[in-house]
């Protein structure tokens, strides 16, 4: 991604801002769930790039979002940015000891014991009646500096917040893959012991990559409990990481702006196909994960992608 | 009243537990009540000995339950290296068919054994058939991609027949408990045993017996174990892999139906029940190792007698202590107990 991509991305980004004033309030709403969501699959794709699917993601998404509930239930503290921010920190603390465990498994041992962990935190969850057990519990309304904006406005005051919070990733996550540790994650997934015969350690580098997922998947967790206002244990059980993953085939590893499109696709999708035909949501979900896979294995972005090389080859 | 008693026993949980939530207990009636029922406690060195007595019998009918489902999870695993989550769904199927199954027999008033019968024999062919449309159909294209794409793959079959099942038999649940009340139960000193339950143990012995005597003296057993061992070298000394595939994965999924049919009368067949099967069976898998028979049993064993020792004496923590065993056995043993090392490719 060079300036091109930058300038691109900030119009996007304008525009996308500047759509909320004119967009009708679910549009709104959507959007907010839609990119908040969107981080959690920005963590997947970090992982993908060196071969690594986390069937326990939502583990990082819950975190995140009983942080932020707890934090305001107990301490009365209501402020969305620190609140989110607070979310993301927690979260990044438990990848991180979950890594020491995590890093050393590889393919479908690192999808299921990620999945193992995500559903010790739903067990948990479930089993603790002081936090509403399945039901779960309202989130209090955020504040933003001490101003306490009601209905319309703090939708909007959300997803402001949602989309900032998701540009700033984008931008880390971005240069992140340009640095030597990112652009080893290619490597990883061809070919591990090559990168260990170069004097780098595998494992670090995975330990580093289940640490952004994990800040990005409680940011998102975080953001998606005070859009939701409420949080519940099924934010960690494996069908909602199941749904991330899902997204994030679909967007592909390509590019970053992909996770945010193909997260905005899914939510509309999903809104449409739930309100349409009820019984077959699911159904329609996994034919287009199956059509996706078989013939667009790189994921919605590399169309675009393949639109490029063919403006390349003309011109 | 033998009937009135086992009637009872099926709604009403013997042990005092905290009540479950809604969605928790549409999800997983099946794991919920504890199996041995406790008559009466008399002092209390003898309520000690009751305890780890109904512990033992509640863990061993919960590791038959997961013996059976996981085995055939296993074996597509180690024979075709995919982690199946489809398998759900073949427990989701065999669970309905048998209900259907129940139901064809309790209205055509045919002896209970025979209905028994006519409910393993219709999910088995359910399975068989779903098998082979999957393998030959959708499983065969993705062979060659990498593991955890197949893995997404099953996930998507996954999703499907979740939709499909709701589209043959609706939202509304099936009970099938008609075998469970006409096996009646029989008393051990202080203790209620449901025969159901302990046929249930008897088909999970039987089930290990036959795949370990399958694997060990038969001429199939033995190709199996060839291409478990090595798919290429297999391939090269002549056996057919892709017919060794397509049986396996049918008899995975008919296994897989098998679990769910047994399984009908003691559970509530409603929808999303293999959405939580798949999980306690990975669980179950990646403790003995993927891919190993003898690790299965010994993984649904440790998992069954944790978590009916975490019912009876810590019922909070019971969902968490199969996954915190299956995540302390990891530690330990990072590709489960029963698993052949594999050696480094450069």
């Amino acid at each position: 991604m060079g300036t091109r991509g930058y300038i691109v991305g900030a119009l996007l980004f304008l525009i996308a801002a500047a759509a909320a004033q004119v967009a009708p309030d679910w549009v709104v709403s959507l959007a907010t769930i839609a990119f908040a969501n969107a981080l959690v699959v920005l963590g997947l794709i970090v992982m993908w790039r060196a071969g690594l699917v986390s069937f326990g993601q939502a583990l990082y998404y819950c975190v995140g979002a009983y942080t932020v509930a707890l934090t305001a239930r107990w301490t009365g503290f209501t402020d969305a940015i620190a609140l989110v921010l607070l979310g993301g920190v927690v979260a990044g603390i438990v990848a991180v000891l979950v890594g020491f465990l995590l890093a050393r498994y590889r393919e479908i041992f690192f999808a299921m014991l990620s999945l193992a962990l995500s559903m010790i935190l739903y067990g948990v969850l479930v089993k603790t009646e002081s936090l509403g057990s399945t039901d779960g519990f309202t989130v209090a309304v955020p504040t933003f500096f001490g101003v306490a904006p009601r209905g319309d406005a703090l939708g909007r005051a959300l997803y402001w917040l949602t989309l900032g919070i998701g540009a700033v990733c984008a931008v880390m996550v971005g240069a992140y893959f340009r640095s030597v540790a990112g652009s080893l994650a290619a490597p990883i997934r061809d070919n591990e012991i090559r990168i260990e015969f170069l004097g780098v350690s595998a494992s670090r580098i995975v330990h580093v990559k289940i640490f952004v997922a994990g800040v990005l998947g409680g940011l998102g967790g975080a953001l998606a409990a005070l859009a939701i206002g409420h949080v519940d244990p099924n934010m960690a059980y494996w069908t909602t990481s199941g749904g991330f993953v899902f997204v994030t085939i679909l967007a592909g590893a390509g590019s970053i702006a992909a996770a945010f499109v193909g997260s905005l696709c899914f939510e509309a999708v999903r809104s449409f196909a739930v309100d349409a035909m009820p019984g077959l949501w699911q159904m329609t979900l996994g034919s287009v994960l199956l059509l996706t896979i078989l013939f667009l294995p790189d994921g919605l972005g590399s169309l675009v992608a393949r639109l490029r090389k063919r403006d390349e080859a003309a011109s | 009243m033998p009937f009135k008693r086992a009637h009872s026993r099926l709604f009403i949980p013997p042990h005092p537990q905290p009540l479950p939530a809604t969605r928790e207990r549409a999800r997983g009636e099946g794991r919920g009540a504890p199996t041995a029922a406790r008559k009466s406690s008399r002092g209390e060195g003898r309520d000690t000995v009751l305890t780890a007595f109904a512990i033992i019998t509640d863990g061993l009918v919960y590791a038959a339950y997961l013996f059976i489902v996981a085995i055939g999870l296993t074996l597509i695993f180690g024979v075709m290296k995919i982690l199946n989550v489809a398998h759900g769904s073949f427990y989701a199927f065999g669970a309905y068919g048998a209900a259907t199954a129940v139901g064809i027999y309790a209205d055509a008033g045919w002896p209970a054994a025979a209905g028994f019968l006519l409910m393993i024999v219709f999910a088995m062919a359910i399975g068989v058939v779903i098998g082979l449309v999957l393998e030959r159909g959708l499983l065969r294209l993705v062979y060659g991609r990498d593991e955890v794409v197949v893995v997404l793959v099953t996930y998507a079959v996954f999703l499907i027949l979740e939709d499909v099942i709701r589209l043959i038999w609706g939202a509304q649940s099936y009970p099938a408990f008609q075998p469970m009340v006409s096996a009646g139960s029989i008393e051990v000193g202080d203790l209620v045993l449901s025969n159901y339950d302990i046929l249930l143990v008897a088909i999970a012995a039987l089930i290990a017996a036959l795949a370990w005597w399958a694997l060990r003296f038969t001429r199939y057993g033995r190709v199996l174990t060839t291409v478990i061992f090595d798919r290429e070298t297999a391939a090269a000394f002549g056996i057919n892999v892709t017919v060794v595939y397509t049986v396996t994965f049918i008899i995975g999924a008919a296994l897989g139906a098998v679990g769910g049919a047994v399984m009908a009368p003691k559970i509530s067949v409603t929808l999303g029940i293999g959405v939580e099967v798949i999980v306690l069976a990975f669980a179950v898998v990646a403790i003995g190792g993927m891919g190993s028979i003898e690790g299965a049993l010994v993984g649904a064993l440790i998992v069954g007698l944790c978590r009916a020792a975490a019912v009876h004496l810590a019922p909070q923590i019971e969902l968490f202590v199969i996954y915190g065993v299956m995540a302390l056995v990891l530690v330990v043993r990072p590709y489960g107990l029963f698993v052949r090392a594999q050696p480094r490719k450069i």
